[in-house]
């Protein structure tokens, strides 16, 4: 039997096993043969960079996803990190400081406070998850709508009173835009957080256990999982995720507003989905939630670059999503 | 429609012929040139080890599984089965193993599902509850069953649902129902009216195609039995000519001369676990459970479905929540409230419900024999140590004989008694001192179940203390050193297995029963 194998046949299977980066492989030509100049490295460098913050955004979503359960809250608390350290990070001359008399910060603390805040917020949502029993939507839909109303009274205090916060320090912008060796900095960090994020999947016990509670909550319960104090460390964890995010989100754009991050959340669940994250838990890796945030990001940046109108952006962001899912689960579902 | 003339005369010979069935899988060929001829008005019993191909054949019956070779004859036409709705229309029903009714819904709404009666009022379709329920209680009369068509599913007994089920299919005018181990959950009253129900089948014309592991049974209700292995078929006989010895040596193609392995435990006189007024706090479930369990001891647990044991046996582990009693583990009181600190303290468990509380069907065999035992891989950088884990691994995989492809393989991949042999090694890998096994041979062919008994009898004679939950009355009497058995969630008595009896443990599983 097994020597029939053909090469198509074992090529169908390479392929149906990887669809997901083939699908990336296959947009990025497609966009390379309507205009060429797209294979450059300045425009991939380009599309790195903005897939950057998604990137570690997504990868955040992917912990909660694996577990079972979604998060909402995600893409506000990346607004929430984006106004914290930028109104404690702008340059003294500016003329509209949200702190008008503020001292010269190290750059590290605020970013430390906007992490740690939106850590705290991840890990309010794990005790509600895991205490409490509140489904992670609802659980994540209240944050959402909690951290955004927070972020907004701060935002709002005189004498900022709502106005866009800019002006910010150069060396807090150099980690959006600044280069290490030609290489963006911001590059470097999302795959020095993918490395680490990837560790934590594969090499830890924290990993595995996020595995049992989404592949089986009642056994990794029998087998002796902590399953709380695991659910409270993995929402925590992705709480500072996006609070990594936001903060990177405002250095790269030079400023932040409290509807940062706005609809980001659904971005970054879409993304883990077509990178083969399995929705009902148990199932993902980090290479695919990378190769989805890379889809959407190449078709963002590609199809405005070959002029594509934007709204037809959407039918095709729309399209992927269902068609890469619907591609992907045919892994999981058994055999015929 | 039945067609005229010379096929009657094929059409009485076989309601259904499975020829040359052939099935692959990657890596794994499932079925190979299975031939499965079944008379009508018949039970056929189907027998075989767990992995043996017996749920593949009828998967592929019922439309679940496609065929790579061979045909499919109905009543003496050829059909193709594309899907389980197609082998409903054709009038073949099957009753899983494990049950999925809708329970929250009346058990008419389940039987007449997706295709109940209607009536229409001012040209708008609605459901016609009146013909509905008229039709069931027809139905159930035909059948002689004695349920209520309005009832709430979730109110009925398993042997009820069961019972439901085989409605159902009777309902679909079904000409061949495959009941797959259908008595696993039924104590022996609730078998004999099943056993009833099929033998009114039977004489309605209607065959039964019956998976089971327990010889008695088929000895009984079967009038063929077609024994499989490794996929093939080994053959198909007249019950009559079988006996339980030839079954099984036909099934494990070699002699058994005994079905448990020889005891060498030598139970100590210290008690490893004591256990005082164990009451739950549900006042239906167990109250004032008292017992001691001593080193290198097997002791039984036995009883009625309903008599709470898994309950009372779960509470040990900290998986239900108790209002009173008290456990001592070598003599000092234990907190055990929750698996974690049951587990810390030398225990493990093995449930009774493989696929809800045991299996992580999308992870790998590896994941399933690991995960009660990562903290002990966890390296002074704590990040796993990857290699000691795929060593241990592989280790289980040998020692308990796990079928699999690879330790790599998704576990949901593997047979039943396969998953049941990995579960078993999760709990050895954390080297307990007490194991508590619900039902651990549930659904396992018998070549599994010796070779799961070896390991108990190897672990007891070790000093590790077991408790096994049991209803299999010939495994309580060969397996253990003393029985405990319960009653409407009491403990009705505790006997030596050496000076019981079935009869005396019968007696105490119905002594609190009114």
């Amino acid at each position: 039997m097994e020597s029939k194998k053909t090469v198509l046949g074992s090529s169908v299977h390479f392929l149906s096993q990887n669809a997901i980066f083939v699908v990336l492989v296959v947009l990025v030509l497609l966009i390379a043969v309507v205009d060429p100049r797209f294979l450059s490295f300045a425009i991939l460098r380009d599309v790195l960079m903005q897939s950057s913050t998604r990137a570690i955004m997504a990868l955040g979503v992917a912990f909660i996803l694996i577990t079972g359960g979604v998060d909402l809250s995600s893409g506000r608390m990346v607004g929430f990190a984006a106004v914290i350290a930028a109104s404690m990070l702008q340059i003294p001359e500016y003329a509209r400081r949200f702190y008008p008399d503020l001292p010269h910060l190290p750059v590290f603390l605020p970013i430390i406070l906007a992490v740690a805040a939106c850590m705290l917020f991840g890990m309010l949502n794990g005790l509600i998850v895991a205490k409490l029993q509140v489904p992670p939507f609802i659980t994540t839909l209240g944050t959402m709508v909690v951290v955004y109303g927070i972020n907004s009274i701060y935002f709002d205090m005189p004498p900022n009173n709502s106005q866009p916060i800019g002006g910010l320090r150069p060396d807090f912008t150099a980690l959006g835009s600044g280069r290490l060796m030609n290489i963006p900095v911001i590059i470097l960090i999302a795959l020095a957080v993918a490395v680490i994020v990837w560790i934590l999947f594969n090499k830890t016990q924290l990993g595995m256990n996020m595995y049992a509670i989404g592949g089986n909550r009642d056994a990794a319960i029998v087998s002796g999982v902590n399953v709380v104090l695991t659910i409270v460390i993995l929402y925590a964890i992705a709480g500072a995720l996006y609070g990594v995010a936001g903060v990177l989100e405002a250095a790269r754009t030079g400023g932040a507003t409290n509807n940062y991050g706005n609809m980001y959340e659904l971005d970054a669940i879409a993304a883990c989905v077509v990178g083969g994250v399995s929705t009902t838990g148990g199932v993902g890796t980090v290479p695919g939630v990378l190769a989805g945030v890379l889809i959407f990001g190449v078709i963002n940046y590609g199809l405005t670059f070959i002029g594509v109108n934007p709204y037809w952006q959407l039918i095709v962001k729309g399209l992927i999503i269902v068609a890469a899912v619907s591609f992907d689960i045919r892994k999981y579902i058994a055999k015929k | 429609m039945r067609r005229e003339g010379v096929f009657v005369e094929k059409n009485d010979k076989y309601a259904l012929e499975m020829r040359n069935v052939s099935k692959a899988f990657p890596g794994v060929q499932a079925l190979r040139d299975v031939t499965l001829q079944v008379r009508p008005g018949t039970v056929h019993a189907l027998m075989g080890e767990n992995g043996a191909g017996k749920s593949t054949l009828m998967k592929c019956l019922f439309g679940l599984y496609s065929l790579d070779e061979g045909e499919v004859i109905l009543e003496g036409e050829p059909v193709s089965i594309s899907s389980s709705r197609k082998a409903l229309d054709l009038g073949i029903s099957m009753i899983h193993q494990e049950l999925h009714p809708i329970p929250e819904r009346s058990v008419m709404e389940n039987i007449w599902l997706g295709r109940a009666p209607l009536r229409k009022i001012g040209g708008v379709r609605f459901i016609d509850r009146k013909s509905m329920e008229a039709a069931t209680g027809k139905l159930m009369k035909e059948l002689e069953l004695d349920i209520n068509p309005r009832t709430l599913v979730r109110n009925l007994s398993v042997s009820k649902i069961q019972s439901m089920e085989l409605a159902k299919a009777v309902s679909y005018n079904a000409r061949i129902i495959v009941m797959d181990e259908p008595t696993s959950s039924l104590t022996g009253h609730e078998v004999s009216h099943l056993f009833k129900i099929i033998r009114s089948l039977k004489a309605r014309g209607i065959s039964i195609i019956y998976i089971s592991h327990k010889m008695e049974e088929i000895l009984e209700i079967a009038d063929e039995v077609t024994i499989m292995r490794d996929g093939h078929k080994v053959g198909t006989w007249p019950a009559k000519e079988l006996t339980t010895d030839l079954i099984i040596s036909r099934m494990v193609g070699r002699e058994i001369t005994n079905r448990f392995p020889p005891r060498r435990n030598a139970p100590a006189e210290e008690p490893v676990l004591e256990v005082r007024g164990l009451t739950s706090s549900f006042p239906k479930s167990f109250r004032d459970v008292s017992f001691t369990l001593r080193r290198g001891e097997i002791l039984g647990v036995g009883g009625l479905v309903g008599a709470q044991r898994t309950e009372a046996m779960e509470a040990l582990f900290g998986l239900r929540s108790l209002s009173g009693g008290k456990i001592l583990l070598g003599g000092k009181e234990a907190d055990l409230s929750t698996p974690i600190k049951a587990k810390r303290r030398g225990l493990a468990f093995l449930t009774e419900e493989r696929r809800a509380t045991g299996i992580f069907p999308v992870l790998s065999v590896e994941f399933n024999l690991l995960v009660a035992h990562l903290g002990n891989y966890v390296s002074c950088m704590r990040l796993l140590e990857q290699k000691r884990m795929r060593r241990d691994a592989r280790e289980s995989i040998e020692r308990l004989a796990v079928k699999t492809p690879s330790s790599r393989s998704l576990i949901r991949d593997l047979s039943g008694g396969n998953q049941q042999k990995v579960l078993f090694a999760r709990w050895l890998l954390i080297n307990p001192e007490i194991l508590i096994l619900d039902e651990p041979t549930r659904g396992i062919d018998v070549g599994a179940k010796y070779e799961i008994y070896s390991i108990m009898s190897e672990l007891a004679s070790q000093g590790k203390s077991i408790i096994m939950i049991s209803s299999e009355m010939p495994e309580l009497l060969g397996m253990t050193d003393r029985i405990l058995v319960m009653s409407q969630g009491r403990l009705a008595g505790i006997v030596e297995t050496k000076e019981t009896s079935e009869e005396d443990i019968m007696r105490l599983a119905t002594k609190y029963v009114a």
